[in-house]
């Protein structure tokens, strides 16, 4: 099974917000999306997870078109997490995970206790067993998010797709998101914002700027100095460790050093 | 590489025995609402101007149903039969098609102020039926009802052609519905100062409030199906449903064909509405409360909640109807006088105990 972009735009009306993204996700890899605000990551992901159609081009699933498996199908191999996504309903922790189960029921396949195992086995991957009969009112940001990945879990994907996950995290609970997300036996792709985790975390690295992909490598080829300067305005020294891991290093005060941004594709 | 090890966490059996209880309690709700529900539309047969044994009252559905034979007054088994069971079962329909509508609209628009009447319906309904009662639309050959139903398609469908270009978002149609209804309202009071008569102005004003009066057996015969139909194209919808319970966005990465579910379920919530109105007039309160009281009885899974919300809304609306004809001697009451009256402060109850909106 995989999953692949051939030369992907989407538009949002008449405006063009990604256009010509070719990607294609390496089983079992994590592959960690990077780029400045409003460069197309999550309208990317969103093509990619097949929630959105591609305007242009076209977004395939185990070699074949989106459009042609069906949404239910796609959800049976695909788990998204939003960058935000809360409730006012009063549901507890299980009810919240056990919609994870949706692509699989109908009127003739109905709850289980098969899809009670799978929504427990879940609950455990993200630490939150204990949780399972709690309102969902009642959690932490970052309980909320593991919850959320639960419930892509328990749609049992082949690929995991998470946008910007630790948002509104703090950083210990930034750090063990991530850990967990990558002893999970699935492939991700993630949106991430800080770019020392997807440094830590990522196998591969793609790098979005101005609705376009302008690069994807390992962590060592993408994060330069140069690239760090001409995508994100910063200026920053890379320091490779003895495992090979890039660490950054900012400098304050000089981000108006670095070269005005190139012309966004509008 | 930074390595991690999963934690193995022992996996939590299913607790099957408190999932059978909850299973329990809540059939236990549904059916005790069931047999409310007959209860309440028996009483309504017997209760009224002129009192009649709830003995007579089966008696007289036995002999309808089954030919049994009862010896029943004529004039007695004639109220009851042609008048207040026909009464019952509309009020009945009406109730539960309304609050369905209401609890659809809130999980879709993921909005808990949303109600039937978002969508324009009750205001087009007004329009329509003023323009037939005052202005003589149809030259007589139109009735009320006829009336009430094309003004509330009219104004639904300007509501929807209004969402279409506003982004057909949950937020476009909420605001296109006020847009819609504030039009409709206005044309209606507009057509009422400048062409009505005190006593049409007062006749309308009865009929926009709710009014069961005039209701018989063919009113029946379109109602009780339409609600049916209603529930369960709802029903079939109902794990949809559940899945807008993060949004639009998170439903559609659970597979859940969303525009598919907006389109036929908001169709739907239209037309029972629309149907409703056109008989019985706009009656408020039920639509947009009723499914919050049957949230606090039986929780946000729409399979149960879909069909709780009906029943109550069902038994809600006949009880209403009872309390609006032995209020006042020898007065019957605007339905949707006593929706409220009795309504608000139950809901004011609910609403403190069981925090249903937080």
């Amino acid at each position: 099974m995989s999953l692949e972009l051939r030369n992907v735009g989407w538009n949002a009306g008449f405006k063009k917000i990604i256009s010509g993204v070719s990607l294609r996700v390496t089983r079992g890899e994590f592959l960690g999306v990077i780029g400045p605000n409003g460069s197309g990551k999550t309208s990317m992901m969103s093509v990619l997870g097949g929630i959105r159609a591609p305007s242009t081009g076209q977004a395939l699933l185990g070699d074949q078109p989106m459009k042609k498996i069906g949404r239910r199908n796609l959800a049976r191999h695909i788990g998204f997490v939003e960058q935000q996504a809360d409730t006012i309903d009063r549901i507890t922790v299980r009810d919240a995970v056990a919609l994870g189960r949706t692509p699989y029921l109908s009127l003739l396949t109905p709850w289980s206790g098969h899809d009670d195992a799978i929504v427990c086995e879940a609950l455990a991957s993200v630490e939150m067993g204990p949780f399972a009969d709690r309102m969902w009112h009642t959690l932490s940001g970052g309980e909320k998010q593991r919850v959320h990945i639960a419930r892509a879990l328990a749609q049992q994907p082949d690929f995991l797709l998470l946008d910007e996950p630790t948002n509104h995290l703090d950083i210990h609970h930034q750090l063990g998101l991530l850990e967990l997300v990558r002893a999970l036996p699935v492939t991700v792709v993630a949106a991430l914002h800080d770019l020392n985790h997807a440094a830590m975390f990522c196998d591969r690295i793609a790098m979005m700027d101005g609705g376009k992909l302008i690069a994807l490598g390992t962590p060592e080829q993408i994060l330069t100095s140069q690239n760090l300067r001409d995508v994100f305005g910063v200026a920053a020294e890379i320091e490779i460790d003895d495992q090979g891991r890039c660490h950054i290093r900012y400098h304050a005060g000089n981000q108006k050093t670095g070269p005005i941004k190139k012309d966004r594709v509008a | 590489m930074f390595e991690t090890t999963p934690v193995q966490q022992p996996v939590q059996p299913p607790r099957q025995s408190l999932a059978g209880r909850a299973y329990l309690v809540r059939a236990g709700v549904s059916l005790g609402a069931l047999v409310l529900l007959v209860g309440v539309i028996a009483m309504a047969a017997a209760k009224g101007e002129t009192h009649i044994p709830l003995g007579t009252v089966l008696q007289t559905i036995a002999n309808h149903l089954w030919q049994a034979g009862y010896d029943v007054d004529p004039i007695d088994a004639g109220i009851i039969w042609n008048y207040r069971i026909s009464r019952a079962m509309v009020a009945a329909a009406c109730g539960a098609s309304l609050a369905l509508s209401g609890a659809v609209l809130q999980a879709l628009l993921r909005n808990s102020l949303a109600d039937p009447y978002l969508l324009g319906i009750s205001a087009g309904a007004s329009t329509g039926a003023v323009s037939v009662a005052i202005l003589g639309f149809g030259a007589g050959m139109v009735s009320l009802s006829l009336g009430a139903f094309v003004g509330a398609l009219v104004a639904f469908g300007f509501v929807a052609l209004l969402a279409i270009p506003a982004g057909r978002g949950a937020g476009a149609i909420i605001l296109a519905g006020v847009a819609g209804s504030q039009l409709f309202n206005a044309l209606t009071s507009f057509i009422v100062t400048k062409a009505a008569t005190a006593d049409e102005a007062r006749g309308v004003m009865f009929w926009l409030l709710g009014n069961l009066s005039g209701v018989r057996w063919p009113d029946v015969y379109l109602a009780l199906p339409v609600a049916v139909i209603g529930l369960l194209v709802c029903l079939w919808y109902s794990r949809a449903l559940d899945a807008f319970t993060f949004g639009v966005e998170s439903a559609a990465s659970l597979g859940v064909p969303v525009r598919r579910v907006y389109v036929v379920l908001i169709a739907i919530a239209a037309s029972m509405t629309a149907v409703m109105v056109s008989i019985v007039g706009a009656i408020g309160f039920v639509g947009l409360v009723i499914p919050h009281a049957a949230r606090f009885f039986v929780g946000t899974r729409h399979g149960f909640l879909l069909p709780a919300s009906a029943l109550i809304g069902a038994v809600f609306l006949v009880a209403a109807d009872i309390v609006s004809r032995i209020i006042l001697d020898g007065q019957v009451l605007p339905i949707g006088v006593i929706t409220a009256l009795i309504g608000a402060p139950a809901f004011a109850i609910i609403l403190c105990h069981g925090r249903v909106l937080r």
